[in-house]
């Protein structure tokens, strides 16, 4: 009994790491198709390329009337060189990191806790419980930002780093995305456990979250880029210099430097470098976690 | 609750029976109370403080005349909703937010459609193309602003200079009025296509080999067996897509705030960034927070909408 539930797969949501369909070869239609996704995708890359192309630029070739891919005084790092001397972009990256992995974390253990007792502990008010937590899913962020603002004045949490990160580790969409994970795993494994008497927190601990770990993943990669990104929460609570995240930093460099438009690149490229090197590193993971997580809603 | 259930409750509680003392199921079910709401505490803390308790707040403010200074601190009934009602600058607003949620709905999932609809055809080098399309939405909204106010800038911008190649004049993309809209349409269309071409991607990676198969002996090819196979087999995915991005696109802020400040003359200006200048800038909390009600209303619309739509669907 024992052996045959341990055995059996945990159910795991893989969208398509294969292409079912069978390869055919190259005809004039699949051709076609490359054409199309081909030109798409420099569409898509041209943004990308034209910021750095201006960033390695000098400030005059950068504005200079004359649109070139290929500057005529030569590539230089000046633009870097200027946006480091100005050290604010250190700063707001470590604002960013430190404030998205304290919501990622404080959201994942929460949530997780939550979802395991809607999922398994039968207890009374959880049905009205479950149907707070779904109705709230539709309230947007921006209708709260007035009230939240007024109450984070009260806590005198603005100008925190508190009232950048405690607003933020609610998403009861990802409560359900965890909770029907937990639906899916067979109760045989813990019945052992319950049997030598192992409590709710140790059963939790060390049956469903190890089980958990790819939709832990999903969630933390989800909420993470949410909270790494989020720009008008941050920009309603934080004045003080010293605690703007990147995007909110970013909005301010635009007055200082007005039309320096190599140094503008290079800030924003700067800022849309770490997330597009882990995008590089864990595609398949982060893919994988937007796609299970996407559809449930924000 | 099943009788399986109950037997395997009193199987699993091993305590002698005491007379006196509860025992058994009832026991057990005391229990799961008090484990139940303390796994659930955590969350509920949160949710009460940071959810529960704005949203009533707001809907408190919203009936007084509370300001940032702090003066008018009184109930003063529904007199807020009344002037919004009467408030030409947020209808504009919302009407902009709508107009903005139609035009940028219908692209973010067309595109993002055929974009899925391409890699699925089993193009080589997937990684690549799935990097490309969907590597904008891992940007901060202020680097997207950032990229696109540079490359929409009139004099020297790389679209305009492009155009002019083929005797287009310059176009003031953030500047004309008529026009500012849809470029930020086109700039948040680059920014969150992937996301929806993710979740089409997945959908059709989950149709089975079979129905494709079958198709393909009965002679259909690549085109018939989108239309017939591909299409109706992602239809709930679709219908979640269209409410997903239309919940998202009634949201806008970032980009029209960092992009052009809601003008040229507030044409570009959404509903999001009136409630927040009335409420920052005017320092009138309790009348944005009329607004943000209002807004919110007409979320809870679509929302509703929506869960009618999945009702009949799964029904």
């Amino acid at each position: 009994m024992a052996n045959t539930t341990l055995t059996r797969s945990v159910p795991r949501t893989e969208p398509g790491q294969v292409i079912r369909q069978p390869r055919k070869k190259l005809t004039v239609g699949k051709a076609a198709a490359i054409v199309v996704a081909a030109v798409l995708a420099v569409l898509w890359l041209v943004p990308f390329a034209w910021a750095t192309v201006t960033a390695f630029k000098s400030e005059a070739d950068a504005s200079a009337s004359k649109v070139s891919w290929i500057p005529p005084s030569g590539f230089t790092f000046d633009a870097f060189a200027s946006v480091f001397q100005a050290g604010n972009i250190p700063l707001w990256t470590w604002n960013s990191l430190y404030t998205s992995a304290a919501i990622t974390l404080i959201t994942l253990v929460i949530s997780a806790l939550i979802a395991y007792a809607l999922s398994r502990i039968d207890f009374k008010g959880k049905k009205l419980l479950m149907t707070a937590i779904i109705a709230s899913i539709i309230v947007p962020p921006p209708v709260l930002m007035i009230p939240l603002f007024y109450q984070m004045l009260a806590f005198k949490m603005i100008d925190t780093p508190w009232a950048i990160i405690l607003p933020q580790v609610i998403h009861p969409a990802m409560v359900f995305v965890l909770k029907r994970f937990f639906d899916q795993i067979p109760r045989e494994l813990e019945e052992a456990a319950v049997m030598d008497g192992a409590s709710r927190i140790r059963i939790f601990m060390q049956i469903i979250l190890p089980l958990s770990r790819p939709i832990l993943a999903a969630v933390a990669i989800f909420v993470f880029i949410g909270a790494w990104n989020n720009f008008l929460w941050p920009f309603i609570s934080t004045n003080d210099d010293s605690l703007l995240t990147l995007p909110v930093g970013l909005q301010t460099i635009k007055s200082a430097y007005g039309v320096q438009y190599a140094q503008n690149m290079a800030s924003a490229l700067l800022a849309a470098l770490p997330l597009i090197v882990v995008f590089l590193f864990f595609q398949r993971q982060i893919i994988k976690g937007i796609s299970t997580t996407g559809l449930a809603g924000t | 609750m099943s009788s399986s259930t109950v037997s395997r409750q009193t199987s699993l509680v091993r305590t002698k029976p005491t007379p006196g003392i509860k025992t058994g199921p009832s026991l057990r079910r005391s229990r799961d109370n008090v484990s139940g709401w303390t796994f659930a505490a955590p969350f509920l803390v949160f949710f009460l403080v940071f959810l529960i308790w704005p949203i009533l707040y707001g809907f408190y403010m919203s009936l007084t005349g509370k300001s940032l200074t702090g003066a008018n601190d009184v109930l003063i009934g529904f007199s807020n909703y009344s002037e919004a009602f009467a408030d030409a600058g947020m209808w504009r607003s919302l009407g902009n937010t709508l107009y903005f949620t139609v035009i940028s709905t219908v692209p973010l999932v067309l595109v993002a459609l055929v974009m899925a609809a391409l890699l699925n055809i089993g193009l080589p080098a997937q990684w690549l193309w799935r990097l490309s399309y969907f590597a904008p939405f891992l940007l901060a909204s202020t680097v997207v602003s950032l990229f696109f106010v540079w490359m929409y800038n009139p004099q020297l911008g790389l679209i305009n200079d492009f155009l002019s190649k083929f005797g287009i004049p310059k176009i003031g993309w953030l500047n004309d009025p008529n026009v500012a809209m849809w470029s930020i349409v086109i700039a948040t269309l680059w920014w969150t296509v992937g996301f929806n071409f993710l979740l089409y991607l997945a959908a059709m990676q989950n149709i089975p080999a079979q129905h494709y198969e079958a198709a393909s002996l009965d002679g259909a090819g690549a085109w018939r067996q989108f239309f017939s196979i591909t299409l109706p087999q992602i239809t709930p995915t679709t219908v979640m897509i269209v409410l997903l991005q239309i919940l998202a696109s009634l949201k806008v802020f970032d980009q029209i705030y960092q992009m052009t400040s809601g003008g040229p003359g507030g044409s570009t200006r959404p509903v999001v960034q009136y409630i927040f200048e009335t409420g920052f800038t005017g320092y009138r909390l309790g009348y944005s927070a009329a607004i943000s009600y209002i807004f919110f209303g007409l979320i809870v619309l679509v929302s509703a909408l929506q869960f009618v739509i999945t009702r009949r669907r799964s029904a």
